[in-house]
Order: structure tokens, then C-alpha cells, then sequence
């Protein structure tokens, strides 16, 4: 007989919640929660590591081990605890200043490495904690308390961060589609590898609404594309619209699909083993191209800690007397 | 576990220093050189110098490598002030090294190489083997180069491979002049290049070299052969080591003792990487390298593998070292047993990453934001590390706390004999995991050592959150209230004073009736153990203590300095610890500060000391 499932409750560590009302770290919370409790996960083999910001307080709120460490950091702890431990269930959390400003050079190799994790970068195009600064995913021209003539300087687009460092995992979600995240992070954790994934997250305080371009209700459905592998990628109220790959541009096209568009054979069908494809989907940000949600792009490949081990077996093991003595040695007798 | 120090260290022996370009085989040739007097039974002590630059170009000034040995009857605690006979394979060489030469010295140059452009390249306006005696130095100028060609013309290697036997031909004439033979060279060349040309060409310049020294007459001869004598050792086994191999053996011992893993991390720096290099080719399980993307994810990597149950170990040089203070701040706080090397060089910034110096201990004291106490230990030797090594993990363990290593680029690469410890047996010392849900509390603390209990990710039942937000006693949860910060910060540091309970009381060694005392931490030990021994010889009579635990410091240091009318800390920086003595105990602590990028000689503590001891006087 199988043991009861978890609910999403018995990853509620009790602590009380301070993010800001309203703040969409409280859906993706709840998305954790929820695929922790899908998962069945062994709270006691899970590990949430964060580093600073809203979003690195995420761990204080799950019912599993948690550490929160220090700003930008928290991809070289895990890769520690990894090496220390590779049977650990370990998840990531960081923002867009957290992962892709202090700590990008680390997540970088995180992801190069492929270490066997989840990565939830949180990307509200804001420092939260710090009161409203622009961040490195900002649109030019953000007017914040460090930038009052509106932000200079192009944001990092966090997906093509992540395909450009060669992660082997890299999706999109959303905070208030927490069914669609949970899916998707079933999906990363599912996954062997770094497997990434940008949350949308809005800041209700210093950046509300900064995503209701593609969020907003009216508009979801023309702005965003969900992607499955092996499905066409069609979007819009009927999927009236569908993506094509524009040769001579050498990108993607959102055209009208059926009798008064192209036919449906032309339109590109998601495969996530196309690292190309994930790139040409992961650029679109509109507006005349809808945002690619969902798992752009998966492949698996040797994992980092698995090869470490693999290397310290495959050298042996000499007692220490016999260490000491691979070199010249010599004996002095009473 | 080690053999006491020797109160009477060796004072004598003879100074060689090999000079030549970087490509020359200067250090393999000081090794074979450290072997043969070691196997022989001497005492020996090495000083590898050697530029920043890979391959500097051929010729040049600042392309000179060196290796110094000092071999001689006993324990030779410094590899010598001045070489009593120099061996400079080129005119840049001869240059750069004949100022340090004694004048009773006798200088061997190879006049193959003093060619118009290579005088040139050195800075040479004209031949100085032409112009005189040079430094007033008896000097053998035999052409090794024309010689060592004529003794490996049969294998072939043409004339730029036959040239690379050059330094083994030296090495066999050196061995010589030291009446060593050849047989431990010979070997290490077969073993290294089997029954090849290259190889046979190496031992037929050795021989060639060594049959030279029999058929000249050389006025230092007899000299050389009574200074370097013979002496009894403790029996056992023995072999040379350096700071960085011996590190990494206490490393790999304490793995054994505690039962747990070790995960090194660290990101290539100069002198620093070669730990990094032993350790990643050490065949051992329960040893795990990883080379980060950089000292900042070093000094992290290492926490985590810490948190995950293994000891994190991160070391680095100054530079690397500044870049993971934020990191050893998160260690304190979240109270995790981390061990961290520091093989000092000369700073600030670059400085001069290959020469050696004392100057991070006030850092390693104090050079974190808030309060943010650790322990500190520094070797005193190379052979000393190993020991240091297992001490500080097993501190970082009990204590649950950082433990900073202050070793320095003189103590990671010079070599002495070193008899081999008896290792304790696997598991004699087990780290202890908390495994009991029972009551748990993240923070609650052995009543002993007010350490936290270490908890395994993956322990049923015991699942928590830490982190770098202050906590509340006991439970951990995040706290802002002002008495808790008050209590958890007195209680860190009241743990790490702690530690000083159980160190083994400071010695004051030297006559009782001394009014002045030597204070040394570190590598200056050898020197000014030596200069003590010498001192006494010559009727002045000093005190040496020599400290270890640099933080926290011994519990009766206070009492013994008090005994003494005068201070003097020599250090190779500007006057750090000497601070802290004034800092500790309100004495009257006098500095010898020294930044050359060099360790102390012996004369310079031996003038020092005499000088202090007289105006006591």
C-alpha cells in the first residue's frame, strides 16, 4: 500500500510570511509548495539554497533545509554542497539582481557545469529589497530612485543568459499561472541538470504591472505562446496564430494560421532538443512577437558532480603511510 | 607527533645556490641536489626562487631562476643568508646573484655562456671573468657548456638538447664539492627517463660533472667536506617535504581521523595553486578538489560542501584571500566548520606574487565587516604544516567555527627532511553529526565548546533553515531583536575564546635569566631559532616564544611576557602582531619589521638581538 501523499501544507515551515501583500512571490510559493507536494519530496533530502533579495527568503518559508546565504552567491554553495553530497534534491532560488547582477559570473558556471539542480530566478526588472533601483533586466528607460531620467543601458535577457552559458534546461513562467509553473517545474526537476527557469514575478510596490504587456488578461492569449515539445507553435484566442521561421531574416514570424494565413504544416513545431530554436524563441519580447513560455529548451549531459566523484573513484585510494611515502625516502635505524 | 624543536640547531653547513634562466632546470636541480644531502643524512634546507614570469626571455636580469640549499650536520632550520659557493649558468645570473656571495665564497660560472651577446642581454659593458676577481671570490670558470656537449656529443640530441644537460652536469660537480655521490641523481634520472637518449645523455653529463670535480683542484675542498660532517637523527622513516605537500598530507590525515570528507576549493593563484595540484593528484577517496570560477565561489563552494557534511576546505594567497572575506563572514555566522588557507605574498595588490611575506595576519584577525571572530594558527615549518593542517580541522570541526592557516610563500615551497609521522588510525577522532529530531534546535549549543550541533542535509526529521540573518538563540529563526544580537554576538566570541582552553600553554625556551625575549609566529621560526642558538654561542643571552595560535592566543602568554624587561617581534611585514601584544597585554613590544619580499637572515635577528640585549643590559 502506498503511503499517503504529501500536501501542499507540509511544506509550510509556519514561518510567517513578510513579503509585500500582493507581491507575486506568494504565487510562486504556493507553486513550489504545490510541486514539492506533487513530487511527494522527501523534505528531509530537499534543499532550497538562496542568496539575497525578496526572492532569497523563499527558503525560510518551506518546510525543507534551507540556506540563505549571501548576495549572488548561491550557485557556488550549491556546487559545494553538490560535490559534498550529489544525493541532495537541491533548488535554487535568486532574482534578477541576485543571479544576474552580483552573481552572474557564478551562475554562469552553474549552468556551464551542468550541476544537478534547480535554478528559480525570480525576474521582477527591480531591486526590491534595496527600495525600487533599476536591475540588470530592466527596459532602458526605467525611472527608479537611481535613475530618475529613466535607466541606460541594455537589460540581460535572463533565457538567453542561460542558453548562452550552455544550460541544458531553460524555461519561462509565470507567477500567477501556478498550475502552468508547477507543470514546468515538475519538468525541471524531473530534469538531470542545471535546469533553469525564469519566473515573471511582479513587484507590486516598485514595479506593478511591469509584465502586463504579455500578462495582462486581455491581452495573454495574443502575447503569449505556450510551448510543448512536438506541438506547433500556435498561440493567440483560437491559436488563429502561429510561428515560422523567416529565412531571409533569420527569425521568427508570428503569421496568421488557416484559409487567410499560411497553411498549418508550415507552422514550426517546438522541438526543446534545438538549442537554435530555443534561442530564436527565447529573443521574442515583442511587440510583434509573442513571449515563449514553458520549457524552451532541454538536453541532457554529463553532470558535474557525477564526473567529480567519478574521477576521485577512478584514482584510488592509498592508506597514508603509503601517500607519504611515494617520493625518496629514507631510513635512520635506533 | 613531531620531534621536539632541536635547541641547538645546526649554525654551520654550507650555502649553494644554483642561478640561471627560468628554462635552465634551476629547481629540478636543487631538488636533485636536496635529495642526495638528505639521503646522505644531512640536514638540509631549501629557498626556490624563481621570477613571476613562465619563460622569461633567455638572458635577461629578471629572468633569473634560483634555488638555494644550506646543508649541514643536524636540523637546519634556514636554508643559509649568503651561499658559499654560487653556480651561475649565465652572465644575467651571475649579475643578479654575485653581491650575495661571501667573500670567502667560491663562484663556479659557466664561461660558455659569457658570449658578446649574452654579456649584452645581462647588462655587461665587458667580460667581468675578464676584468678581475670578481666580488675578490675564487673563482672556477670551467666552460660547461663545451664540456657537457663533448660529454653527450654520442647521443645525438643536437646542440640545443645537449645544452638541456647542462644543469646536471653542474649537479654532478656540485655533488662533488658537497663529497656527495652520484648514485640518488642517477636514479631519479633513469626513473624519470628510462634507457633513453635523453636520459643516458643526463647521467653521462652528471658523471662528466662529478668527474670534473675529482680532477681539478678546487681550494675550497676541504673546507666544504669538514663543514658538512655527520649528525644522528632520530630514527625512522624519512623524506623531504615542502609546506604545500605537507598540508596536503595533514588534509588527507584528517579526512582519515574525522571520518569525513574533504572538499577542497579554490581558484588557481600564485604561490597557492600547488596545494591545489597535490591534492587533486593524491589518490584518496575521501578527498574531493574543485577548481572554482573564482575565490569569491571558492570560499563559497567551500561553505556549502561544509554545510552539506564534508570539510570545506578554500585557500588562496592575499588577493584571493580579501575577495572571500564576505564569505568567511556568512562561515561565522552560520557557525560551519571551514578550514582556510592563506599562503601569504608579498602585497598590497599583485605585489610580488612569487616572494613571500607575513603581512595578512592582522586581516586574518580582523579583516571582516562586523564582528566576526575565527581562529587563526600558522605553521612554524614545512614539515609543521601537516600538523597544522589536522589541528585546524579538527578545531573547525569541535567549534564549529572558520579557521584561517597563515602559511607564506617561503613555507609552501621550501623543503626540509621530515620523519615521517605515525599516522593515527582511520576514524580516531570521528566527527559527530546530530541525528536526534529530539528537541532540536539549530542553535542550541554544547554546553563545553558552545558550539551548534553540525546537521546533515538529508537527516530525517531534522530539516531547518539558517542563514546569514542574525538568529535567535536556540532556534535559529530570523531575529532583529537587540539583546539576542547582543547575546549571539558575545556567545561568538566566547566560542572561539574558548578554543584557547584547550591549547597547549606558550614556552618560553632559553636561559631563565633573560631579560629579552623573542616573540615569532610563522616561518620566522627557523631563523630566529637559529640566530638564538647563535646568539647564545656568543654570550647574549634571549628567550624565544614562539606562537602557533595566533588567535585565540595561548592562555599564559600574558604571564610569561611579563617576565621579560624587553620585547622584540620580528616579522616579515610592518609590525603586526607586535600590535597585537601591545593591543593584549600593555607591554613594551618592540618591532623588527622586515618587507623585502625575503624571509629573515639569521645575522639580521643575530645583529638585532644583540643590539636589544645590550641596551637592556
Amino acid at each position: 500500500m502506498n503511503a499517503p501523499l504529501r500536501v501542499p501544507r507540509d511544506f509550510d515551515s509556519g514561518q510567517e510570511v513578510r513579503w509585500c501583500p500582493g507581491c507575486g512571490d506568494y504565487a510562486i510559493l504556493r507553486a513550489v509548495q504545490k510541486t514539492l507536494a506533487g513530487l511527494d519530496a522527501d523534505p528531509s533530502n530537499t534543499v532550497f539554497v538562496s542568496g539575497i533579495g525578496c526572492a532569497a527568503r523563499l527558503p525560510y518559508y518551506l518546510a525543507t533545509y534551507g540556506f540563505h546565504t549571501i548576495h549572488g552567491r548561491a550557485p557556488a554553495i550549491a556546487t559545494g554542497l553538490k560535490l559534498a553530497n550529489p544525493d541532495l534534491d537541491v533548488w535554487l532560488v535568486t532574482g534578477d539582481g541576485d543571479g544576474l547582477s552580483i552573481g552572474a559570473g557564478h551562475l554562469l558556471h552553474l549552468l556551464r557545469r551542468n550541476v544537478n539542480c534547480q535554478v528559480l530566478l525570480f525576474n521582477n526588472e527591480a531591486y526590491g529589497l534595496t527600495k525600487g533601483q533599476y536591475s540588470p533586466t530592466s527596459r532602458i528607460g526605467t525611472v527608479t530612485p537611481s535613475s530618475p531620467a529613466g535607466s541606460v543601458g541594455h537589460p540581460v535577457s535572463a533565457c538567453r543568459f542561460a542558453l548562452g552559458s550552455g544550460a541544458r534546461f531553460v524555461a519561462r513562467g509565470i507567477d500567477t499561472r501556478i498550475a502552468e509553473l508547477q507543470t514546468t517545474l515538475s519538468a525541471a526537476h524531473a530534469f538531470t541538470g542545471t535546469a533553469f527557469v525564469e519566473i515573471l514575478q511582479n513587484c507590486i510596490v516598485y514595479n506593478d504591472g511591469v509584465f502586463s504587456d504579455f500578462t495582462g488578461r486581455s491581452v495573454a492569449a495574443e502575447r503569449q505562446i505556450h510551448v510543448t515539445h512536438g506541438e506547433p507553435l500556435r498561440f493567440g484566442p483560437d491559436l488563429n496564430r502561429g510561428l515560422i521561421l523567416d529565412r531571409d531574416a533569420f527569425a521568427l514570424r508570428a503569421v496568421p494560421v488557416g484559409p487567410d494565413g499560411v497553411p498549418e504544416e508550415e507552422v514550426l513545431v517546438h522541438d526543446q532538443s534545438n538549442r537554435g530554436l530555443a534561442t530564436l524563441l527565447a529573443t521574442m519580447e515583442g511587440p510583434d512577437l509573442p513571449l515563449a513560455i514553458g520549457v524552451l529548451f532541454a538536453e541532457t549531459g554529463s553532470v558535474f558532480e557525477a564526473e567529480v566523484r567519478g574521477q576521485v573513484e577512478e584514482r584510488g585510494d592509498l592508506p597514508l603511510p603509503d601517500l607519504l611515502r611515494r617520493t625518496s625516502t629514507w631510513k635512520v635505524s635506533p | 607527533m613531531q620531534p621536539p624543536a632541536n635547541l641547538t640547531p645546526s649554525t654551520g653547513g654550507v650555502v649553494v645556490r644554483f642561478a640561471g634562466d627560468s628554462g635552465d632546470g634551476i629547481q629540478l636541480s636543487g631538488m636533485r641536489l636536496t635529495m642526495a644531502a638528505a639521503l646522505g643524512g644531512k640536514g638540509v634546507s631549501t629557498l626556490p626562487d624563481f621570477p613571476a614570469e613562465i619563460r622569461a626571455p633567455a638572458g635577461t636580469t629578471y629572468g633569473v631562476s634560483a634555488f638555494q640549499l644550506r646543508v649541514g650536520e643536524g636540523e637546519v632550520l634556514t636554508p643559509g643568508d649568503t651561499p658559499d659557493v654560487l653556480v651561475a649558468f649565465n652572465p644575467a645570473s651571475l649579475k643578479t646573484n654575485i653581491g650575495d656571495l661571501g667573500r670567502d665564497g667560491l663562484l663556479v660560472v659557466d664561461s660558455g655562456t659569457f658570449t658578446a651577446r649574452s654579456l649584452k642581454k645581462a647588462g655587461y659593458n665587458e667580460n667581468p671573468l675578464e676584468t678581475g676577481p670578481l666580488n675578490g671570490v675564487r673563482t672556477l670558470t670551467p666552460d660547461i657548456s663545451r664540456h657537457t656537449l663533448d660529454a653527450v656529443k654520442e647521443f645525438d640530441l643536437g646542440q640545443k638538447g645537449s645544452l638541456r644537460c647542462r644543469n646536471m652536469w653542474a649537479v654532478g660537480l656540485t655533488l662533488w664539492l658537497l663529497d656527495r655521490d652520484t648514485i640518488e641523481a642517477e636514479d631519479w634520472i633513469r626513473s624519470r627517463f628510462g634507457d633513453s637518449p635523453v636520459g643516458n645523455a643526463n647521467l653521462a653529463a652528471l658523471k662528466a660533472g662529478h668527474a670534473y670535480g675529482e680532477t681539478t683542484e678546487l681550494p675550497s675542498l676541504e673546507l666544504l667536506q669538514t663543514r658538512t660532517g655527520t649528525h644522528v637523527w632520530p630514527p625512522g622513516d624519512y623524506r623531504t617535504v615542502t609546506g604545500a605537500e605537507a598540508l596536503a598530507f595533514g588534509l588527507a590525515a584528517a579526512a582519515d581521523r574525522t571520518t569525513v570528507d574533504v572538499v577542497f576549493c579554490a581558484y588557481p593563484i600564485t604561490p597557492a595553486s600547488t596545494l591545489l595540484h597535490h591534492l587533486s593528484a593524491m589518490r584518496r577517496r575521501n578527498i574531493v578538489t574543485f577548481q572554482a570560477e573564482d575565490e569569491i565561489g571558492a570560499a563559497c563552494a567551500a561553505i556549502g560542501a561544509s554545510y552539506g557534511g564534508a570539510i570545506g576546505v578554500t585557500s588562496s594567497s592575499g588577493p584571493g584571500i580579501s575577495l572571500k572575506a564576505e564569505a568567511l563572514g556568512l562561515a561565522v555566522a552560520v557557525e560551519l566548520p571551514l578550514v582556510v588557507v592563506n599562503s601569504q605574498r608579498a602585497g598590497p595588490s599583485t605585489g610580488m606574487p612569487t616572494k613571500t611575506e607575513q603581512a595578512d595576519l592582522l586581516q586574518a584577525l580582523y579583516g571582516r565587516h562586523g564582528e566576526a571572530p575565527l581562529v587563526v594558527l600558522a605553521p612554524k615549518s614545512p614539515s609543521d604544516c601537516y600538523a597544522t593542517a589536522i589541528e585546524a580541522a579538527d578545531i573547525a570541526i569541535r567549534y564549529m567555527t572558520p579557521v584561517i592557516i597563515l602559511s607564506d610563500a617561503f613555507i609552501a615551497s621550501t623543503s626540509e627532511p621530515w620523519r615521517l609521522p605515525e599516522p593515527d588510525a582511520p576514524g580516531t577522532n570521528p566527527a559527530q553529526f546530530l541525528t536526534d529530531p529530539e528537541n532540536f534546535e539549530p542553535f542550541a549549543r554544547d554546553p563545553d565548546t558552545l558550539a551548534r550541533a553540525w546537521v546533515k542535509p538529508g537527516t530525517p526529521g531534522l530539516a531547518h533553515r539558517i542563514g546569514g540573518l542574525e538568529k535567535s538563540a536556540g532556534s535559529g529563526g530570523i531575529s532583529y531583536d537587540p539583546d539576542n544580537h547582543q547575546l549571539m554576538n558575545d556567545t561568538r566570541i566566547a566560542k572561539v575564546a574558548r578554543v584557547g582552553r584547550t591549547l597547549p600553554p606558550a614556552v618560553a625556551e632559553g636561559p631563565d635569566d633573560a631579560s629579552l625575549c623573542v616573540v615569532t609566529w610563522g616561518s620566522t621560526f627557523g631563523a630566529a631559532r637559529e640566530a638564538l642558538a647563535r646568539c647564545r654561542a656568543e654570550g647574549t643571552n634571549a628567550a624565544h616564544i614562539h606562537l602557533r595560535h595566533l588567535h585565540p592566543l595561548p592562555a599564559n602568554l600574558g604571564e610569561l611576557l611579563a617576565a621579560y624587561r624587553g620585547i622584540l617581534v620580528p616579522e616579515v611585514n610592518s609590525g603586526q602582531l607586535v600590535r597585537v601584544l601591545r593591543d593584549r597585554f600593555v607591554v613594551d613590544a618592540e618591532s623588527l619589521p622586515k618587507v623585502t619580499g625575503k624571509p629573515f637572515r639569521v645575522d639580521e635577528l643575530v645583529g638585532a638581538i644583540t643590539a636589544k640585549a645590550e641596551a637592556l643590559a
